[in-house]
């Protein structure tokens, strides 16, 4: 059983997820890096499936190099570039690795990233991925051909709490919930309101405690970020008044460091949620910050903590 | 014959509910939308870029096909064994399918064969631990 799936299953115990870096170059020195900066701070890091429809080292390899750096991965399925066929082979490819996380997206259409020509593929949607997974932890291929032993699996989805239409999203984690979803990451959502009233939803529909609601939160140095993904990232809307508010602050940094600290304490008080998941695109002292402000202490060895100087992080940062 | 029940098919469904032929229809289950109309082909809801104003994060010019769906399935007055299927799991598109009639395919009951793989793995499996 993996850490998350323990600690979301077995206990009450709040739980950390981060996103891994995209790897292009240097690929397994640049996943050390990464690595060392999460090392014991989370119970599951993500590694990304061709993220914002931009090609990158594959979901597969990045999340076996996660396990053998340490960590705990989350190996992200996107429906946009695979087809079932290779969606399976992922889940097995991965499995075979020890890998026992799995979380299933839709993902960003093709039109949001650099090669906005190439195919969509969508041969499945998110609620068909994740039954598609549930098929596979009960021992079977989508054909019906046996796995024998089935791979042991921990299966979650995502959802966006802050995009139209609202109640809906509710229904849609009920469906995933049946698919077999036991874990839900949630898209970044700058509206408290609709946070609230998604994790209100969710546990009306009799859903809490069955299905692990985890937000998410961003790390950003400042008001460009924000108005990036405003502007430019479909499904995230960031009020005016939360832009301005980093833009018009005499240290704009520590102004948009206390609004992530804000909206990560918010989203830790609302019903059915069972941690959080952490973007970092600072790579700066701020996330042990976070950490620690919102009462986190790292599990870690002296030896490895030598090698993980967090501090050295702005050589690398973007 | 069959080909010729797919035109007449096309005819009918194409300029009304922009048919894209797959086989399968499930317009009666969700609020006569055609999911095939989502630029990413979603028969269970919309996806996560859903835009402030309703619109497609694909074509930002379009209503999202899922949110015209649930419109219609709370508004239009659609007989209640119909609403009542918009929330079920619809399956993967069987791609066999693509460009056959699905009225004939629904009186064969052709177009509700699913994988053995999926057919075994009910709502209610999911919930105990294997
Ligand atoms: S926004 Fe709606 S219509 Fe557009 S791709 Fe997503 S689900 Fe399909």
């Amino acid at each position: 059983m993996s850490t998350l799936e323990y600690k979301l299953t077995k206990t009450t115990e709040t739980v950390f997820t981060a996103e891994f870096h995209s790897l292009d170059g240097n690929g397994l020195e640049k996943a050390k890096k990464y690595a060392d900066r999460f090392q014991g701070w989370f119970d599951g890091v993500n590694a990304t499936d061709n993220t914002a429809a931009h090609a990158h080292a594959s979901n597969v390899a990045t999340a076996i190099a996660i396990k053998q750096l340490g960590l705990e991965p989350i190996l992200q399925i996107v429906c946009r570039d695979k087809n079932r066929l290779a969606q399976q082979a992922d889940i097995m490819g991965a499995s075979m690795f020890g890998v026992e996380n799995f979380v299933a997206l839709t993902g960003d259409d093709v039109t949001a990233g650099d090669e906005p020509e190439a195919r969509r593929v969508f041969d499945t949607d998110g609620p068909q991925l994740v039954r598609l997974m549930s098929t596979i932890k009960r021992g079977e291929y989508m054909s019906g051909r046996k796995i024998d032993p089935a791979p042991h699996m921990f299966i979650g989805a995502v959802e966006n709490p802050g995009a139209p239409p609202f109640e809906y999203r509710v229904q849609r984690v009920a469906k995933k919930y049946a698919a077999g979803a036991k874990f839900l990451q949630l898209q970044i959502c700058y509206h408290q309101d609709r946070l609230e009233k998604f994790c209100a939803g969710v546990r009306d529909a009799g859903l809490a405690g069955k299905i692990a609601i985890i937000p998410s939160v961003v790390l950003v140095k400042g008001a460009r970020p924000l108005n990036f993904m405003h502007n430019s990232i479909p499904g995230i809307d960031v009020p005016a008044d939360q832009i301005a508010r980093v833009e018009k602050a005499t240290d704009p940094a520590e102004e948009a460091y206390l609004q992530t600290l804000e909206f990560a304490q918010h989203a830790l008080a609302q019903p059915g949620v069972r941690g959080l998941h952490i973007t970092d695109f600072r790579n700066d002292e701020t996330l042990e910050r976070l950490m620690t402000d919102l009462g986190r202490v790292r599990q870690i060895s002296t030896s490895e903590a030598t090698t993980n100087d967090v501090k050295d992080d702005h050589a690398y940062s973007a | 014959m069959t080909t010729f029940i797919a035109t007449i098919e096309h005819v009918v469904k194409g300029p009304v509910w922009g048919c894209q032929d797959c086989g399968q229809c499930v317009l009666h289950s969700t609020g006569m939308t055609c999911p095939m109309t989502c630029p990413k082909t979603l028969r269970n809801g919309p996806c996560g870029g859903v835009r402030e104003n309703g619109n497609c994060e694909v074509k930002p010019e379009m209503k999202c096909v899922w949110l015209k769906a649930y419109d219609r399935t709370q508004d239009w007055p659609l007989p209640a064994t119909w609403k009542a299927e918009y929330n079920h799991l619809r399956p993967p598109v069987d791609n066999r399918l693509k460009g056959t009639s699905s009225w004939k395919n629904f009186f064969t009951k052709r177009d509700r064969w699913t994988p053995t793989g999926w057919k075994n793995s009910t709502d209610e499996s999911q919930g105990v631990d294997h």
